[in-house]
């Protein structure tokens, strides 16, 4: 993964997702009204609200496989539907997002984090061979590679599919209900690292989940924007000065060295 | 070349081409697919007869993919009811077969020949269509491999990552269609899914890795193909029965042993 300074200051609190006047209705059924909302550079933005209430919709609209009815959604400053650096984004699903019999090993799993649009049609090479390997490593699931995907704990697939979203560097990490029916102790090591990365690297993140409480400490009390039973949760980072780039693989390695992290491998 | 020595390329083609496609179909939880698009099928066949075509295998392949595309459409217009469209598809096209064969009797073939297969009356020119077809398919997957396997595994992702989904779906669907079409001279209409996804079962239930269950159901269905022609060829058995059987046998094998090792 890329070692590197960008540039100080306000050149690190660009926008990364520009949501304005945003509104969608499914069957007619309006599910978001005229909603306005930011998230900059390693903000950390928590979109919350209970099942039914449109997370997935607006999910949806914010990546760009939806175009809103009105009002428009940016990433990284272009429009959504438009917007080609598709390599810049990671995502982590569900848990119950994927087949438990499909025949694939946690190193097809991490792999396939490089088989997005920029690499469409294109041999990888043997960095990105690396890149895998160095991602594996950092979230220690290295002795896991040839295991099948679904013979693996909640805890450690959720590993998998961190690591999956880290191979590229992405510049914005969504995850998406990121530890439903995962024990509550192993929630807690995830999170941890989760702030780790946060607070060390240029990431920016947006979380969603039905679960506030868990976040409460972390972030802004007032929402920062709403629609309907939605809302949207803060961390800002302007307060922060910092925008130098450390190497991810490298500090997340440090990362579990320091924490003596409970072995989720084993 | 004589008819068993076509019967035996024509076999061992698409032995390659099926299970390959079966794969990501039955992963995807498409088996259904090859039933209906083989069923439309020969109705396009028996239409090509009535309408006097040059190649009524020509009509076949055109009904198949008009289906295809019909269930497509099906599919997002009814996304709740996805397979009962397909349900009615596969009765539709099996009603208008018989009708259509029914129709005129004069065709000097019978119903029969295509739902069951007639691979000894193979000819050249249907050797150089399988050939095509599997090359189109091989070429499919070797190009496409990284993209099928995350639209496979996780549709969200490779749509967040920017694949073209729509167009790799169509892709994926026209492939089906053209070896549904190809195969039913082989093993005949109602046992072309079968060659699609039993092979797909057996790799499935033995592999560790998505390379590995490629590769096993493509190798169990040369072997389960060319044994069952060569024993079919011998005892004088229907051909598309004795693959398909095989291939059976083959996934019971594999459950029992499995069973065993695990006790």
């Amino acid at each position: 993964m890329p070692t590197g300074r960008i540039p100080e200051g306000p050149g690190c609190h660009q926008p990364v997702i520009e949501l304005s006047d945003v509104s969608f209705a499914y069957e007619r059924r309006p599910i978001i009204e005229h909603l306005h909302f930011t998230v900059r550079e390693r903000d950390f933005a928590l979109l919350a609200g209970p099942n039914g209430a449109g997370k997935t919709t607006l999910l949806k609209l914010i990546v760009g496989l939806l175009e809103p009815d009105g009002g428009e959604v940016r990433l990284f400053g272009e429009p959504a539907r438009r917007f080609r650096q598709r390599e810049r984004i990671g995502y982590v699903p569900q848990k119950n997002a994927f087949n438990p019999l499909f025949p694939a090993t946690v190193r097809e799993v991490v792999l396939s984090g490089m088989y997005g649009r920029h690499k469409l049609f294109r041999r990888l090479t043997k960095a990105d061979y690396q890149k895998v390997d160095d991602a594996m490593q950092a979230l220690g699931i290295e002795d896991l590679a040839g295991k099948r995907i679904g013979m693996l704990s909640g805890g450690q697939q959720q590993r998998v599919f961190l690591a999956r979203a880290l191979v590229n560097s992405p510049a914005l990490l969504i995850l998406d209900e990121p530890t439903v029916g995962i024990d509550a102790e192993t929630q807690d090591s995830f999170y941890h690292l989760i702030r780790h990365m946060h607070q060390h690297h240029n990431i920016t993140f947006l979380m969603v989940s039905h679960d506030r409480e868990r976040f409460r400490s972390y972030l802004d009390d007032a929402p920062a924007a709403e629609a309907g039973r939605l809302k949207f949760y803060v961390r800002h980072s302007h307060d922060r000065e910092d925008c130098v780039e450390t190497d991810l693989t490298h500090s997340l390695r440090e990362y579990r060295r320091a924490a003596e992290e409970p072995a989720l491998v084993r | 070349m004589d008819f068993f020595q076509r019967a035996l390329i024509g076999g061992a083609l698409i032995a390659a081409a099926g299970p390959l496609l079966g794969l990501f179909l039955v992963l995807r939880r498409l088996s259904m697919i090859g039933d209906t698009l083989s069923h439309v099928s020969v109705a396009g066949v028996a239409a090509g007869y009535l309408l006097g075509l040059g190649s009524p295998a020509a009509g076949g392949m055109a009904a198949a993919l008009l289906a295809t595309l019909a269930i497509e459409r099906l599919r997002k217009a009814y996304k709740t009811y996805a397979e009962l469209s397909i349900a009615i598809m596969m009765a539709g096209g099996i009603a208008l077969a018989s009708l259509l064969f029914s129709l005129d009797r004069g065709f000097g073939v019978n119903i029969t020949s295509y739902l069951f297969g007639s691979i000894y009356t193979l000819d050249t020119a249907d050797l150089i269509w399988i050939a095509a077809v599997t090359i189109l398919v091989l070429a499919a997957v070797l190009l496409q491999y990284k993209e099928w396997f995350l639209m496979t595994f996780d549709e969200d992702a490779a749509a967040v990552g920017g694949l073209p989904t729509r167009t790799l779906n169509l892709i994926m669907s026209v492939l089906t269609a053209l070896v549904i079409s190809v195969s039913i001279k082989i093993v005949g209409a109602l046992l072309v899914s079968a060659l699609l996804t039993i092979p797909a079962a057996c790799g499935l239930l033995a592999a560790r890795s998505f390379r590995q269950s490629v590769l096993l159901a493509v190798g169990i269905a040369e072997a389960a193909v060319l044994a069952g022609l060569l024993a079919a060829g011998y005892w004088n058995l229907a051909p598309g029965g004795t693959v398909v059987l095989l291939l059976i046998a083959v996934l019971l094998a594999q459950l029992v042993i499995k069973r065993r090792l695990s006790l």
